[in-house]
C-alpha cells in the first residue's frame, strides 16, 4: 500500500508464489517495514485495539449464531439456553455484549485523539471521513445487536429507533413499516435485524480496508502533528509499533475482562433480562451507554424532525470538520486556545452523555439544551474562528526534534482520556425505573456469592430451593432450569440420585401417546421444571392476581435492581469494590418490605397490598413468607429473614448458574493477562531501546 | 504472529551484534520466546472455548438419557420405530422363520462375519434392536423388504438379513445394536 515493494523471498516456493500473486510485498511493505512516526504515544494503539475488538466481535458473534434462534417466541429463552447450557456460552456471550462497549470506549479515546492532534487535516480529509462512516455503521450494528435478545430494552429500543424515521415529512410513517415489516416491531422486525446484524461488521471490515489503505498512502499523524521528514522521523512498523500495539491490547484485555468476568452486567439494563412485551413500555427507557450523548440532543429538541436532524447532525458534521477548523497547525499541543476548547468539548460530551441518562424533565432538560448548542457551536462558530485568531506556537523543525525538545507529560493526554472514558462508562449509572422515585433503597446484605471469589453457599441454596418450592412454585414459575440442574456443580450441590427424586416429585406433561392422548408422568433430570398449577395462561393469572401475571423466576435476579446513586455506581464496577447484588437486596427487601397499614396519606387499591420497596407500593402478591412457614431441617433460624435471604441466593443462582464458573476463569484470565502484559512491556521496551 | 515477530528483532540496526557474538541465548533472545510462548499458550486457551462450543450443550447431553420401550404392543413380525439420541432405533419382534433363517447363516461367509447369538439377548431372541442407520451413508434402511427378509437401503442399495447384518451391496459393516437391557420380559431399556 505504499510504493512499490523492496520484498525479495529467499524461498523458491514463494518466489514463484510473488510472481503471480504479491501477497507477500504487500504484507511486507504495509505491516513490516512501514515507516511510523517515531513520537506517536500510546493513544495510537487504539487503532490496533479497534482492529482486535472487530475480530473479536465477529469471532465471538459467528459463534453464537450457531445457538441463536432470531424469533420472538425463542429469542430470548435462546439467549438463556447460551448462558446455561452450551459450552462456554456465557463466557461467548458475555464476551460479544462487553464487547460491543469496549469497542465503542476505544472508538470514542480513538475519535478524541484525532480530534486533538489534528489528524483530520489535509492530506487527511478521506480518512478521517471513512472514520466517520465506519463510526456510524458501528452504531447501526450495535443497535441491530441490541435488539437480538428480545428483552424489553431491546424491544423498546428497536421501537424508539426506527421512529426516528417517522419524522421524515410525507414519507416517514411509509418508511418505519417498511422497516418493521408490520405494523409494530414485531418477528419480522427480528429477523430482518438479526440478518443485517450479520452483514454490517463484514461491510466495516471492508470500510476498514479502505481506512488502513488511506492511512497507508498518506501516512499516520504524530503528537507533533508535522509530517516526518526523513528516516531519522520514523521506525519500521514491525517490530516496533507491532510490539506496542500487542502491548497496549494487552492491556486493553485486562480492562475487558475485568468488565467480562467480574461485572459482566454493569453495562447493560436490568430491563432486558425480562422478555419483550409490546403491552408494557419500562418507565425509564434509555439506550445503551455508547449512544446516551446523541440521545439527550434528540431529546434536548422540542420538535420531533428537528431533533432527528439535529441527533444526525451531530454525528455527520464530522464529516465537515476538515475544512471547519480553518487553523493549519494539526496539534493540540501548539494551539494554546484550541487545546482548552477542546477541553471544554470532551466535557460536553461527557455532560450530554450524562444528561441523556436522565429522565427527560426540569433542569436535565435545560442542561441539555445548553450542551447541545454548545456542541454545535464548536464545530460552527468556534473552530472557524479560532483558525483565524489563534496564535499557534512554534512548531519543532522534525519529529526527531520534537522529541529531544519534549518535556515528558505524554501520556498526559492519555491518562486524562482514559479516566475520562471510565468515569463516563459508569456515569450513566443505569437507571433502573424500580426504586428510582420514591421507594427507598434497599439495604445491602452479605451475601457469599459477592465479590472476586465469590461462590454459592450450597446450604442456603438448598434451603432457598425449598421455599421455593413450598411457597413460591404455586404462582411463579422457574422455567429456564431442569431439574439436572440441581446437581450442576456450582450448584446447591444435590447429588444426581437425590435431583432424580426431587424431579420425580413433580408430574410433567408429556404425549402424545400412542392413543393420541397427551399424558401425565414422573419428572426426569432432563425435564425443565414445569409451571405454576394454580393458574394455566396469563389471561387467568391477570384474572386471578388483580391483572398481574406473577414473573417467571428464573432470571429474575438479574432483572431487578435499583439505583445506587452517584458516587457508588462508580464504586460498584471498582476492582476491590466490585458490588453486583442489587438484585437479590431487592428482592429481600421486597419479601421483608409488607405492612400491615399504609402510611398516612397512601391508599392502596382493592387487591393490592402495600409494600416499602415496590415502586409502585401497591404489589399484588401478598405477603408470602412469615416466621416459621417452612421448616428447616439443618438448624438455621426459620425467619422470615433468613427465607427472604436464601429464597434471594436461590434465585441469583437460578440467574447466573454459572457464576463460580465466571469468577473462577476470571481469576486464571487475570493471571494470565497480568503475565502477558509484563512480558509485552519489556519485550517492547527492548525493541525499542535503540530508539530512545 | 507472535512467534514471527520474536523473530525480526535480530534485523534491526544494533541487534546483530549481540546475537551474532553470543553463542547461548541471551536474555534478550529468552524475553522474546518467553513472551512468544505464553502469547501462543493465551491463543490455544482462547480458541478452546471457542471449538468446544459446538461439541453436544448439556440439554442435549440430558435429553440423551436411556429410554424405556415396552414392547407387549409389538406383534409378531412388527418391526416399530424409536428415537433414542435422535437415532432411529428398529425394535424387531422377530417370526420363527426370520429367527432360522438367521442362526442357519454360518456367519464366516458374511462380509461382517457375527453370528445372531451375538445380535440378540440370549433368551430373547425373537426381539431384535438395532440402530436403524444404514453402515454405508447413514440412511435409514427399509424393514421387510430386499432378498434376506431383512432391510434394503434405498439410497444406496444395501441389503440386511434378518439378523441386521450386511448380505450384499456398498454397505461395510452390520447395522449396530445400541446398548440396552431387558428390565422385564416385556420391557427395555435402551442407553
Amino acid at each position: 500500500m505504499s510504493g512499490p515493494s523492496t520484498y525479495q523471498p529467499q524461498n523458491a516456493f514463494l518466489k514463484w508464489f510473488e510472481a503471480r500473486l504479491p501477497i507477500g510485498g504487500l504484507i511486507h511493505s504495509s505491516f513490516v517495514v512501514y515507516p511510523t512516526p517515531k513520537n506517536l504515544n500510546y493513544l495510537w494503539a487504539f487503532g490496533a485495539i479497534l482492529a482486535f475488538m472487530l475480530g473479536a466481535q465477529i469471532v465471538t458473534g459467528i459463534v453464537l449464531t450457531m445457538h441463536y434462534t432470531p424469533h420472538v417466541d425463542m429469542a430470548f429463552n435462546s439467549i438463556e439456553h447460551i448462558m446455561r447450557d452450551v459450552n462456554y456460552g456465557w463466557l461467548l456471550r458475555y464476551l460479544h455484549s462487553n464487547g460491543a462497549s469496549m469497542f465503542f470506549v476505544a472508538v470514542y479515546i480513538h475519535m478524541f485523539r484525532g480530534l486533538y492532534y489534528g489528524s483530520y487535516k489535509e492530506p487527511r480529509e478521506v480518512l478521517w471521513i471513512l472514520g466517520v462512516i465506519i463510526y456510524l455503521l458501528m452504531m447501526a450494528t450495535g443497535f441491530l445487536g441490541y435488539t437480538l435478545p428480545w428483552g424489553q430494552m431491546s424491544f423498546w429500543g428497536a421501537t424508539v429507533i426506527t421512529n426516528f424515521f417517522s419524522a421524515i415529512p410525507l414519507v416517514g410513517e411509509s418508511i418505519v413499516t417498511w422497516l418493521w415489516g408490520g405494523y409494530a416491531v414485531g418477528n419480522p422486525t427480528l429477523q430482518r435485524f438479526f440478518s443485517l446484524h450479520y452483514l454490517l461488521p463484514f461491510v466495516i471490515v471492508g470500510v476498514v480496508v479502505l481506512h488502513v489503505w488511506a492511512l497507508h498512502v498518506v501516512g499516520q499523524n504524530n503528537p507533533a502533528g508535522i509530517e516526518p521528514k526523513s528516516s531519522q522521523d520514523t521506525v519500521p512498523f514491525s517490530p516496533h509499533a507491532t510490539l506496542k500495539d500487542f502491548f497496549v491490547v494487552a492491556l486493553f484485555c485486562l480492562f475487558f475482562a475485568w468488565f467480562v468476568f467480574y461485572v459482566p452486567n454493569y453495562l447493560g439494563h436490568a430491563d432486558n433480562y425480562i422478555q419483550a412485551n409490546p403491552g408494557v413500555t419500562p418507565t425509564h427507557i434509555v439506550p445503551e451507554w455508547y449512544y446516551l450523548p446523541f440521545y439527550a440532543i434528540l431529546r434536548s429538541i422540542p420538535n420531533k424532525l428537528a431533533g432527528v436532524v439535529a441527533m444526525f447532525g451531530s454525528i455527520l458534521i464530522l464529516c465537515f470538520l476538515p475544512w471547519l477548523d480553518t487553523s493549519r497547525v494539526k496539534s493540540a499541543t501548539y494551539r494554546p486556545l484550541y487545546k482548552q476548547f477542546f477541553w471544554v468539548f470532551v466535557l460536553v460530551c461527557l455532560g450530554l452523555g450524562y444528561l441523556g441518562s436522565r429522565p427527560a424533565e426540569g433542569g436535565y432538560v435545560i442542561a441539555a439544551r445548553i450542551l447541545t448548542a454548545y456542541y454545535f457551536i464548536h464545530f460552527l462558530i468556534i473552530l472557524p474562528l479560532l483558525g483565524l485568531i489563534e496564535t499557534p506556537r512554534p512548531l519543532p523543525n522534525s519529529i526527531s526534534e520534537s522529541v529531544r525538545q519534549k518535556s515528558g507529560p505524554i501520556s498526559a493526554v492519555a491518562i486524562a482520556l482514559i479516566i475520562g472514558a471510565t468515569a463516563y462508562l459508569a456515569m450513566p449509572s443505569f437507571a433502573y425505573a424500580q426504586g428510582e422515585h420514591d421507594a427507598p433503597k434497599p439495604p445491602r446484605n452479605k451475601w457469599s456469592f459477592a465479590g472476586g471469589f465469590g461462590h454459592f453457599d450450597q446450604g442456603q441454596l438448598q434451603r432457598g430451593f425449598k421455599v421455593y418450592k413450598e411457597v413460591c412454585q404455586n404462582c411463579h414459575g422457574l422455567s429456564l432450569l431442569s431439574f439436572r440442574n440441581l446437581a450442576d456443580p456450582g450448584g446447591p450441590g444435590f447429588s444426581s440420585a437425590q435431583a432424580t427424586a426431587i424431579a420425580a416429585e413433580y408430574k410433567v406433561q408429556d404425549g402424545p401417546n400412542d392413543q393420541g392422548e397427551m399424558f401425565e408422568r414422573e419428572g426426569r433430570l432432563a425435564d425443565r421444571f414445569p409451571p405454576p398449577t394454580t393458574w394455566k395462561n396469563e389471561a387467568q393469572a391477570r384474572q386471578l392476581y388483580s391483572g398481574t401475571v406473577p414473573p417467571d423466576m428464573s432470571v429474575l435476579a438479574k432483572a431487578r435492581g435499583y439505583e445506587r446513586g452517584f458516587p457508588l455506581f462508580l464504586v460498584d464496577a471498582l476492582p476491590f469494590f466490585a458490588y453486583q447484588e442489587h438484585g437479590v437486596d431487592y428482592i429481600v427487601a421486597l419479601l421483608k418490605g409488607y405492612k400491615d397499614k399504609p402510611p398516612e396519606g397512601v391508599t392502596i387499591p382493592q387487591g393490592g397490598n402495600y409494600n416499602e420497596f415496590f415502586p409502585s407500593h401497591s404489589i399484588a402478591m401478598p405477603p408470602p413468607l412469615t416466621d416459621g412457614r417452612v421448616e428447616y431441617t439443618d438448624g438455621s433460624p426459620a425467619t422470615l429473614d433468613q427465607y427472604a435471604k436464601d429464597v434471594a441466593a436461590f434465585m441469583m443462582w437460578a440467574a447466573e448458574p454459572h457464576l463460580e464458573a465466571r469468577k473462577r476463569v476470571g481469576f486464571q484470565v487475570m493471571i494470565f493477562l497480568l503475565i502477558l502484559t509484563g512480558l509485552m512491556y519489556f519485550t517492547k521496551r527492548k525493541v525499542w531501546a535503540d530508539v530512545h | 504472529m507472535l512467534g514471527s515477530t520474536t523473530g525480526l528483532p535480530a534485523r534491526g540496526k544494533g541487534f546483530a551484534v549481540t546475537t551474532t557474538t553470543a553463542a547461548e541465548p541471551t536474555r534478550r533472545d529468552f524475553l522474546y520466546i518467553a513472551t512468544g510462548t505464553v502469547g501462543a499458550v493465551g491463543a490455544a486457551a482462547v480458541a478452546w472455548p471457542l471449538i468446544n462450543q459446538m461439541n453436544p450443550d448439556a440439554s442435549t447431553i440430558a435429553a440423551g438419557a436411556p429410554i424405556e420401550v415396552d414392547l407387549g404392543p409389538v406383534a409378531e413380525g412388527q418391526v416399530i420405530k424409536v428415537f433414542w439420541r435422535s437415532k432411529p432405533i428398529f425394535i424387531g419382534h422377530r417370526t420363527k422363520k426370520e429367527i432360522d433363517e438367521a442362526q442357519k447363516v454360518d456367519p464366516k461367509t458374511l462380509p461382517d462375519p457375527q453370528p445372531d447369538s451375538a445380535r440378540v439377548k440370549q433368551g430373547h431372541d425373537q426381539w431384535l434392536v438395532l440402530i436403524g442407520i444404514c453402515t454405508h451413508l447413514g440412511c435409514i434402511p427399509l424393514a421387510h423388504q430386499g432378498d434376506y427378509d431383512g432391510f434394503f437401503c434405498p439410497c444406496h442399495g444395501s441389503q440386511y438379513d434378518s439378523s441386521g447384518r450386511i448380505r450384499r451391496g456398498p454397505a461395510p459393516a452390520n447395522l449396530a445394536v445400541p446398548p440396552y437391557e431387558f428390565v422385564s420380559d416385556t420391557k427395555i431399556r435402551i442407553g
